[in-house]
């Protein structure tokens, strides 16, 4: 297991790499100058120089990118201008929020995508399935974004139930149940999407395994319907959901950004959606990279989950 | 003539997709939706952008705004359907885009193969490798925030699952031998690529597009909504959804307006793209694949008297029937099956696929996946107990207790994702009370009773690290787990190789005879029966048309079917002698003609052959057979006394 997990982190670099690539490549294409672009239209000409210079800009591409990659794996970003503070540290303190935002989406899908999907499957055709059907349904066409107001305006605004903004109450706050209290519906409303992915496909996998010969084995073998279902055929299932879960992780990251603009959560998809508005390139690029390496890092978890159920896969 | 017979497929298409309910109503909204955006301008609607301080925030119903206003007094009504129309054109727009470039992508990349190929693919790995909206926001981000750019963008984010699922397609189509043809009829590649690939792909590039165009809209609304897309005054769905977030509290009706229409487009095609995806492939549609119950339902018009045999045999089968449903018909698999057998007794079960031996062994447990299957006819007594009348926590105890399964392919009966100790435990201790150690003990000792090598390692091995022949010794050292009285094996030797096949079969032999146990041994070759059997029973569609003691009937078959299935088992030694195939097949299942079932494949069939129903008839003593001219048994069997 430790080599397999040893091989698949290696094989993570070019991965990585690529990313950087295609952020540099969709950078580049900025039209106009982009020390300006960076800069913002008020910068001074000395300024735009230092920059050009610093960055490499009036240089051949190739020899950019290089210059520009070697700056990140030294942890240099560059300095967002909107902010005057460096990238990389503004970056690491919104992610931290928003991998709190998406981190409980994410588990609360998978734990309720996986309970429905197999609820459903277990009851094919009853109350149960139709309900779930119905609600994956809802869920699969409801914008996330409108939930969110949806939900902001019943439970924060008529019911008084929960906070409709931010991630901790400005007076008396900062502790852990009023963390969680300002989690729960950006949470919820992040995780709509995904569990019905999730659920859509426990369901199928269920129904898929539950055919197959080694079920038909369980039973002549005497054993209880319920162990027959919740551990032959669920794990079974599993294996094939649990890279799902991983996929939809990028949903969820990505989703991130209208449910932090929405419930203005403190995090990396708020910050991104404001530094396009004011132009920030910098920002925008360093931004976008350490999100997409983290999903890179999800899909990794996913692999090695899977891996782990099924001894097929390890090698 | 082949167009009339598309069209007619077409046509009964259409009605698949009418007869889906769901589907019918999202095309009737999507419809609606569409019309009503396409011919907004016509309508006698306000200038969706007259602002009008005087009637800012009306609620809906208002005299002259059926919908109400926003927040500058511009009526809602007329900037949904205007903001429809945007939201609609954008998510076409991009959905093309993305359809063209995707599948050019695609058609190329998977035609080309080779480095051309992988090239591609890594590019379009790479894009995947972003969570899906981020890249659109870095594109916008370097564009600059606009409608086109966001359109640009989303487009773009979906080349990448346009071209994955085309290259496929691609990749599957430009092995076939039509492409070959093509190839040797000195088209150019460009020319197969378009002429004769592209028209096969166009289908799928449909399917794609009507699941995507949901996503799209979706996402162009998204980033609207965050200020990203559509500009003022410039109004699409997600904009307006955006401009009534600022009045969420005191006017929700702004939002709720805009919000609502995305979800109804966004559902209606979602069950409209679900209910085209069930019509063109009803094997993925969600309810198809019906979950199996536990236990094969009986639904006997009538309990049949507890037949003679019952008493003595360990089991004793008497007019079993066993149906499925097909739609509204239902199909008999067994039609009245008869067997018996005795105390340590092997009872050889021979046929076809598709005789229906198979149902016939899985209907004794309550094996048959219900749905479709079920017993709808006849009796099934176990030690002269009545395993149709039995309720399933009994069905369970005996179920791996004294009656055993032993199945086909060890590969796909053995679960994947268990060590093969862990599954053997798990029979032990199914049936007995004993701790984990104790049953691990015990497993140890049933894999050494199969002659498993090594047998405490290999209770760690996974199924798959096993070769085809310890696997199935695995399968029956679990058969045996808990003292058997009966095992069921069906196809037991099939997936293996020859010669490990006799290993097996010779290990069934010798440890039927130390443990004591009865077994009913199912299978087509006739030369694995004579290893093993004291008896044999032949089924023929559904039925059994001859039975006896093994000897006998291979040395002087009744019927002509099993005469016919002798002569297909070749003999060592005499590689001249002809192998005779049975010319023709048996009837499909629940189509067997009147009369004997083989009389259509039969030399010596005559009128009365194709007639009434043919009963089993004794020969003598333990020999039945269902035929109205059996080859000249008696003679021979007078000649063996």
């Amino acid at each position: 297991m430790a080599a397999y997990i040893l091989k698949r982190l290696l094989a993570l670099v070019p991965v990585l790499l690529g990313l950087t690539l295609i952020v540099f490549l969709i950078m580049a294409a900025i039209p106009g100058d982009p020390a300006t672009a960076i800069l913002g239209s008020y910068a001074t000409p000395e300024n735009v120089e230092r920059l050009n210079q610093q960055l490499g800009l009036n240089r051949p591409l190739p020899e950019q990118y290089l210059l520009w990659l070697g700056n990140l794996l030294e942890g240099d970003f560059g300095r967002s201008y909107s902010l005057n503070r460096p990238v990389l540290d503004e970056v690491l303190e919104r992610f931290s929020a928003t991998l709190i935002l998406a981190g409980s989406a994410l588990i609360l899908a998978s734990i309720f995508g996986l309970l429905a999907g197999i609820v459903s499957a277990v009851r094919q055709f009853g109350w149960t399935d139709r309900i779930v059907t119905f609600f994956v349904l809802i869920g699969l066409s409801t914008p996330s974004f409108f939930l969110g107001l949806l939900l902001i305006l019943v439970f924060a605004v008529n019911l008084g139930l929960l906070p409709a903004s931010g991630m901790y109450a400005i007076y008396g706050g900062g502790d852990l149940p009023d963390l969680l209290r300002h989690l729960l519906l950006p949470a919820v409303t992040l995780a709509v999407v995904a569990t019905g992915v999730i659920a859509r496909l426990t369901r199928t996998a269920m129904l898929e395994v539950l055919r197959q010969d080694y079920i038909r084995t369980a039973r002549a073998k005497g054993l209880s319907e319920r162990r027959v279902v919740y551990l032959h055929a669920a794990k079974a299932a599993l294996v094939a959901v649990v890279p799902v879960i991983g996929i939809q992780a990028g949903f969820v990251l990505g989703g991130a950004v209208y449910i932090e603009t929405v419930f203005q959560w403190p995090g990396i998809g708020a910050m991104l959606v404001k530094a396009i508005s004011t132009r920030d390139i910098l920002l925008v690029q360093g931004g976008v990279l350490v999100v997409a390496a983290s999903y890179v890092l999800f899909n990794l978890a996913a692999d090695v989950a899977q891996s782990s159920l099924d001894p097929r896969l390890r090698r | 003539m082949s167009s009339s017979a598309a069209s007619q497929g077409r046509v009964s298409a259409l009605g698949l997709l009418l007869n889906n309910r769901l589907a019918t109503a999202g095309l009737v909204v999507l419809v609606t939706i569409l019309l009503l955006a396409l011919i907004a301008p016509l309508l006698p609607l306000l200038d969706p952008n007259a602002t009008s301080p005087a009637n800012r925030l009306l609620p809906p119903l208002s005299d002259g705004h059926l919908l109400g206003t926003d927040a500058l007094g511009r009526d809602l009504l007329s900037r949904l359907l205007h903001g429809a129309r945007v939201s609609i054109a954008v998510g076409v727009s991009a959905t093309l885009i993305a359809a063209f470039f995707g599948s050019l992508i695609g058609l190329l990349s998977g035609y080309a193969r080779g480095w051309a190929d992988s090239l591609m693919m890594r590019g379009i790995d790479m894009l995947m490798a972003f969570p899906y909206i981020l890249l659109a926001l870095a594109i916008v981000a370097v564009l600059g925030p606009g409608l086109i750019n966001a359109l640009y963008a989303i487009a773009l984010i979906n080349i990448p699952f346009f071209a994955r699922n085309i290259r496929g397609v691609t990749l599957g189509l430009a092995r076939r031998e039509f492409i070959d043809a093509a190839r040797l009829s000195g088209k150019s590649r460009a020319a197969i690529l378009f002429t004769e690939i592209l028209p096969n792909v166009l289908p799928i590039i449909v399917i794609t597009m009507s699941t995507t165009i949901g996503w799209m809209i979706l996402e162009t609304a998204g980033l609207s909504f965050l200020g990203l897309g559509a500009q003022p005054p410039q109004a699409d769905l997600g904009s307006m959804l955006g401009d009534g977030r600022s009045v969420l509290f005191n006017a929700p009706h702004v939002a709720i307006i805009p919000g609502v229409l995305i979800f109804l487009l966004v559902m209606s095609i979602n069950l409209l793209g679900d209910g085209i995806r069930d019509v063109l492939d009803p094997r993925l549609k969600s309810g198809a694949l019906a979950r199996p119950m536990a236990r094969t339902a009986v639904e006997r018009e009538s309990v049949p008297e507890k037949p003679a045999t019952a008493k003595d045999a360990v089991l004793s089968l008497s007019g079993l029937r066993t149906a499925f449903g097909l739609g509204q018909r239902q199909i008999e698999a067994i039609s009245g099956i008869d067997l018996h057998i005795g105390r340590q007794e092997c009872l050889g079960l021979v046929g076809e696929s598709g005789s229906g031996k198979s149902i016939t062994a899985m209907s004794i447990m309550g094996l048959v996946p219900t749905p479709p299957g079920r017993i709808v006819g006849g009796s099934i007594y176990f030690q002269g107990e009545d395993l149709l009348e039995a309720n399933d926590r009994r069905i369970r105890e005996l179920r791996g207790g004294p009656v055993s399964h032993v199945f086909q392919d060890p590969l796909t009966t053995l679960h994947p994702l268990f060590t093969v100790g862990d599954q053997l435990v798990e029979a032990i201790r199914a049936h007995q009370p004993l701790r984990r150690p104790q049953a691990e003990k015990k497993a140890e000792e049933l894999l050494e009773l199969v002659r498993i090598p090594n047998p405490r390692r290999r209770l760690q091995a996974y199924p798959h690290e096993l070769s085809g022949g310890m696997r199935q010794r695995v399968c029956i050292a679990m058969a045996l787990a808990n003292d058997a009285e009966l095992i069921i094996a069906d196809e037991p030797t099939t997936a293996l190789d020859v010669t490990v096949q006799a290993q097996i079969l010779m290990l069934m032999n010798k440890l039927r005879h130390e443990k004591e146990t009865s077994i009913l041994f199912i299978t087509h070759d006739f030369g694995v029966i004579s290893a093993l059997s004291d008896r044999v029973a032949v089924m023929y569609a559904g039925q059994i048309v001859e039975s006896g003691p093994t000897k006998e009937v291979l040395e002087s078959p009744a019927h002509p079917y099993t005469r016919k299935l002798i002569d297909c088992v070749p003999v060592l030694g005499q590689g001249d002698r002809q192998l005779d195939a049975i010319e023709g097949g048996p009837p499909a299942t629940g189509e067997r003609p009147p009369g004997c079932a083989f009389a259509p494949r039969c030399a010596f069939a005559r009128d009365a052959c194709k007639r009434g129903e043919i009963a089993l008839q004794p020969l003598d003593a333990e020999r039945e057979v269902r035929c109205l001219f059996p080859l000249d048994v008696k003679r021979e069997a007078l000649v063996h006394a």
